[in-house]
Formats: C-alpha cells, sequence, structure tokens
C-alpha cells in the first residue's frame, strides 16, 4: 500500500469515533464534520512526513478540537492559527488522549452520533442519508448515486435532517445501561434499513447496490466490536454478512433474479459464508434469542446447503415459526408458508397464506408464491391470475421479468396439457 | 529447526479491503507459498476470521470465565497454538476446558479459522 492508501483508510476507519467524538465536545454536525475535514486535510500533510501516530482517531479528534477551536477564535479577533509543526509536536499529548479516551468511550460517542442519525422523529430515508454522510463520510455525490436520486434532492433531505435534529435537541449526556440497550436497538433497525436499501432496492433501475451492503456490515463490524458481548448485534452482523454472501449469484448475466434455489452456490463469497456461521454460533450459545439471530440461523440453513435439495426446510419452517411468535407480522407468516411448501406440499402452504389475503393484498411476493403454489397444483387458471397482479405490483424491472417468466412456463405447460 | 510466522496486521484495514484486494493479497501469498510448498518446507497455513468471532477462555478461576470477543492483555504472551476440527463452538469450546484443566493459568482464544491449507511437511517432520 502506498502512504496515501494507508491514510485514506485510517480516515475512513477513524471516522465514526472521531466524528463522534467531536459531536460530543461541540454538541452540532455541522461544526463535528467540519472540524474533522480540517483534521483530515492536516493528517494529509502531517503522517507522510511524520509517520502514522499511534492511534489516528485521537489524533484526528485532538487536532479537530483545536483547529474548530481555533476558527472560533479567528472569527471573534484575528488571531494566526498556530504553525503546522507546532501540531505534529503533539506526540505526547496523543499518547495522553489515547489513554484518556477508553473503548467505552468510544462505544458511548459513537452510539450516540448513530442514535442521532437514528433520530425517531426523522422519516427512514433522512435517517439513512444521514448515516450515510455523517457516519460513512460518503459524499453526497455518492449518496445521490447509491440512491439514483439527483444531488439536490440528497443535499435538501440531510439538511432538513440535520435542523430537525437541531430543533429536537438531542440529550448529550452519557446514556444508562437501559437507554443504551434501547438506543442499540434503534441503531440496530437503522443499520438494518441500510442494508436492505442495498440488499434489495425499493424503486430504480439497479437491483443491488453492494456499497451499500459493504458499509451496513462495516458498521455492524463496529458496533459488535464496541458491544461483543451482545448476541443480536452478533445476529445482525452475521444476518448481513450470509446475505450478502449470495450477491455474486443473485442475478444472471442479463441482470435479471435468479431465484435462491437456481443460483450458482459456487459464486456465493465462503469467506463471508464462514464469518457469519461463526458468528451465528457464538449468538446462539447464549441463549438469548431474537430476531436477527433467527433470521440470520435462517440464512445459515440455507449457506449450509451445498445444493437446494439439501435444505433443511423443516428446520427453517421451525425457525419463521419462532420468528413469528416473537413477533407476529403476515410477511413472516408468508416466509413460513414458503418452507411449509417444500416441507408439506402446495396445499398446506395456500393454507397458510389464506388468511394474508387481506393483509398483503397489494404486496408483490404474496402474488407471486399464491401464483406459484396454484401452478404446482395444476390450478393454471387462478395461478395466472395472480401472476398478472403481482407483475402490477412488481418493485423493479427484474421482479417484474421474473413473474413473466412464470407465465412463460405456465402457457408452455397448459399448450402441452391441451 | 521449524519456525512459526505469526501474521499481524490492523484489522480495521484488513476488513477494509475489498474482495478484490483482499483476493489480489491471497494471490500474491501463493506465488510466494508455492514454490516452498514444492520445496517441502511449507507447513499448515491458516488465516483467523476477524477477532469479532472470536471467544475467550480465561483459565485463571475455576470455573474457567468465558468471554465474547479476542484475547486483549498484553502481559500474556502467544506460547503455541491447536489447530481443531469441530461441528461447532460448543465443542471447541469443551476442548479448551479439557486442555485448560491439565494447563492452569492464561488464556486461550478460539478463533475461528477462515482460510486453511494442510501444506506440504513430510509426516516425519516434528515427530
Amino acid at each position: 500500500m502506498t502512504d496515501l492508501d494507508w491514510i485514506n483508510t485510517a480516515l475512513t476507519q477513524s471516522r465514526p469515533q472521531a466524528v463522534a467524538a467531536l459531536l460530543r465536545y461541540f454538541r452540532d454536525l455541522d461544526t463535528a464534520e467540519e472540524a474533522f475535514q480540517e483534521a483530515c486535510l492536516r493528517a494529509l500533510k502531517n503522517w507522510p512526513e511524520n509517520g502514522p501516530p499511534r492511534d489516528p482517531a485521537a489524533w484526528l479528534i485532538m487536532v479537530g478540537r483545536n483547529s474548530a477551536l481555533d476558527g472560533k477564535r479567528r472569527t471573534s479577533r484575528q488571531v494566526e492559527l498556530p504553525e503546522e509543526d507546532k501540531i505534529s509536536e503533539t506526540g505526547d499529548a496523543e499518547a495522553e488522549i489515547a489513554d484518556r479516551i477508553d473503548d467505552s468511550h468510544y462505544r458511548d460517542d459513537i452510539l450516540r452520533l448513530l442514535f442521532v442519525c437514528a433520530h425517531p422523529d426523522l422519516p427512514i430515508a433522512q435517517q439513512i442519508a444521514l448515516a450515510l454522510r455523517i457516519v460513512s463520510g460518503m459524499s453526497v455525490k455518492e449518496i445521490a448515486r447509491a440512491f439514483l436520486a439527483s444531488e439536490a434532492a440528497i443535499e435538501q433531505r440531510i439538511t432538513r435532517a440535520k435542523r430537525k435534529i437541531e430543533e429536537a435537541g438531542v440529550p448529550f449526556e452519557t446514556p444508562g445501561p437501559v437507554e443504551r440497550s434501547e438506543r442499540l436497538a434503534t441503531v440496530a433497525a437503522m443499520l438494518y434499513l441500510l442494508f436492505n436499501e442495498g440488499y434489495s432496492a425499493s424503486g430504480g433501475e439497479a437491483h443491488i447496490r453492494g456499497a451499500l451492503c459493504d458499509e451496513a456490515i462495516r458498521i455492524g463490524r463496529l458496533l459488535l466490536r464496541l458491544f461483543q458481548t451482545e448476541p443480536e448485534i452478533m445476529g445482525l452482523t452475521a444476518l448481513m454478512l450470509l446475505q450478502h454472501a449470495r450477491t455474486p449469484a443473485r442475478l444472471d448475466a442479463q441482470g435479471q433474479i435468479v431465484l435462491l434455489d437456481d443460483q450458482d452456490r459456487t459464486r456465493w463469497d465462503r469467506k463471508m459464508i464462514g464469518e457469519g456461521l461463526a458468528l451465528v454460533d457464538k449468538a446462539m450459545r447464549h441463549r438469548k434469542p431474537g430476531p436477527y439471530q433467527i433470521q440470520a440461523a435462517i440464512a445459515a440453513t440455507h449457506a449450509q446447503a451445498k445444493k437446494p435439495s439439501d435444505t433443511d426446510w423443516g428446520q427453517i419452517e421451525a425457525l419463521y415459526g419462532a420468528l413469528e411468535r416473537m413477533q407476529p407480522s403476515p410477511v413472516i407468516t408468508l416466509n413460513r408458508a414458503v418452507a411449509a411448501s417444500k416441507v408439506r406440499g402446495a396445499e398446506a402452504a395456500l393454507g397458510i397464506i389464506e388468511p394474508l389475503a387481506g393483509p398483503l393484498g397489494n404486496y408483490f411476493h404474496f402474488h407471486g408464491l399464491k401464483g406459484g403454489l396454484l401452478m404446482q397444483l395444476g390450478r393454471h387458471d387462478e395461478a395466472r391470475e395472480s401472476f398478472d397482479r403481482a407483475i402490477a405490483l412488481a418493485n423493479t424491472a427484474q421482479e417484474a421479468a421474473h413473474i413473466r417468466m412464470h407465465i412463460d412456463r405456465l402457457i408452455r405447460e397448459s399448450a402441452k396439457a391441451s | 529447526m521449524q519456525y512459526a510466522i505469526l501474521c499481524y496486521h490492523d484489522e480495521n484495514v484488513t476488513s477494509a479491503w475489498t474482495k478484490e484486494q483482499d483476493d489480489a493479497v491471497m494471490e500474491k501469498l501463493k506465488k510466494v507459498q508455492e514454490p516452498l510448498a514444492r520445496a517441502g518446507k511449507l507447513g499448515p497455513v491458516a488465516r483467523l476470521m476477524p477477532t469479532t468471532a472470536a471467544t475467550t477462555l480465561r483459565k485463571t478461576q475455576e470455573p474457567p470465565l468465558i468471554i465474547d470477543g479476542p484475547f486483549a492483555e498484553t502481559k500474556e504472551q502467544l506460547l503455541g497454538f491447536y489447530l481443531i476440527d469441530v461441528q461447532n463452538l460448543e465443542e471447541a469450546l469443551q476442548i479448551a476446558q479439557d486442555l485448560g484443566k491439565v494447563n492452569p493459568g492464561g488464556v486461550y482464544e478460539i478463533r475461528p479459522v477462515g482460510y486453511f491449507n494442510r501444506g506440504a511437511f513430510p509426516e516425519a517432520v516434528g515427530a
């Protein structure tokens, strides 16, 4: 790696810690962000000459804080900036600050920063845009590209989010244990939303935006380092790893969706799967199951099957059953029905989804699954009806194309039968 | 004489590598390893998963303390390691506990292996 590569990596990795600490100090997102930018500029000048500091985050926090304070002083009365070499002679102070800012400090700072972004008053799109900007340091341009939105729209989203947070007045005291676990749950939820935005885009042309998934996993690992004994954070990180591992096989050469059963499993990322499985295993030892752990266990069951017919569908149905009891939702029932259809047949699965016609009447996957089950039972006309409904509700071109493929098969089978 | 070469790096850096960067590093490493393997000088090579996947067994009390996360005390030194092939963490911990009973004090860090290459050592070496 060249100097610049190393420095860029260090700056990216230090960002959550440094911005979080600066936010605690200045209590203002804009000031914290500007202070961090300034510290980065000075790092780019200073580090190639003086070598990397012992603790890059601590260096950035101290330099950022000083430069922002200088900036304030300068605007009040004209005082000269401290000379660069004065700042570089910060070895001792740096060591001191690195010792003082221990892990628990970092932990609360980062959690507070993430929580500020996951503020309950903000719409989800704003939460995610803000987190990408502030926590991950993505530029407005990069975020706009990821969301296929205009830069102006993203800029506006972030500005609004910041203003709302300022108006709401976020408390900055160190969170207590109860508050911390509540915050952690909020942050985990936001992180999973961020991941899902990348995993299955809610609109637009691109069906998968891998960079968002990578970023969510990176923050997940960071959270897990700070909260090493939280089984749900293990579960969430595992879930994201196990799902993202399939990305290389999820679309074919033409960019069409390839369903789990038809995916080339040799293209799944074995390294991510290994890490995901290890984390599920570790989480389970705690005997404190939660929704992320169960979903991760489901993904793990798929990952462990060398070929689709090896899948332990009985286990998956049981896991969906557990998830349903934990947080009842028609979408989870729908997923349990998929597993049930593999274990006990299409008829049984149809029985499970029948009561879902109301709540899931406008849900693409409900009609897609219903069509598939009816097709298996040879009820072709009804299947066609469901598939037509599914196409009308498709979110992306790929989803629609996938259903069209089913309809083509249906037509072929009907032709054969007649 | 056999030597162990222990790999250290900043996990923040290595886990930030893209898949392409990571693959490129592994490819280059293999090119160095292959002639060593042909010469019979390369033993098992293992790459460990991130420390977030680690569990630690601290043996200084009875029963030993099992904690999530990596071993992080610098006053203890790495003295050796085992490679075991087991079903799950439960089984690995059981083995670590059995070892710990006859080898008092210190810690075992149980860290899953992400990559393993058996290497080329003839059976007799090290016997």
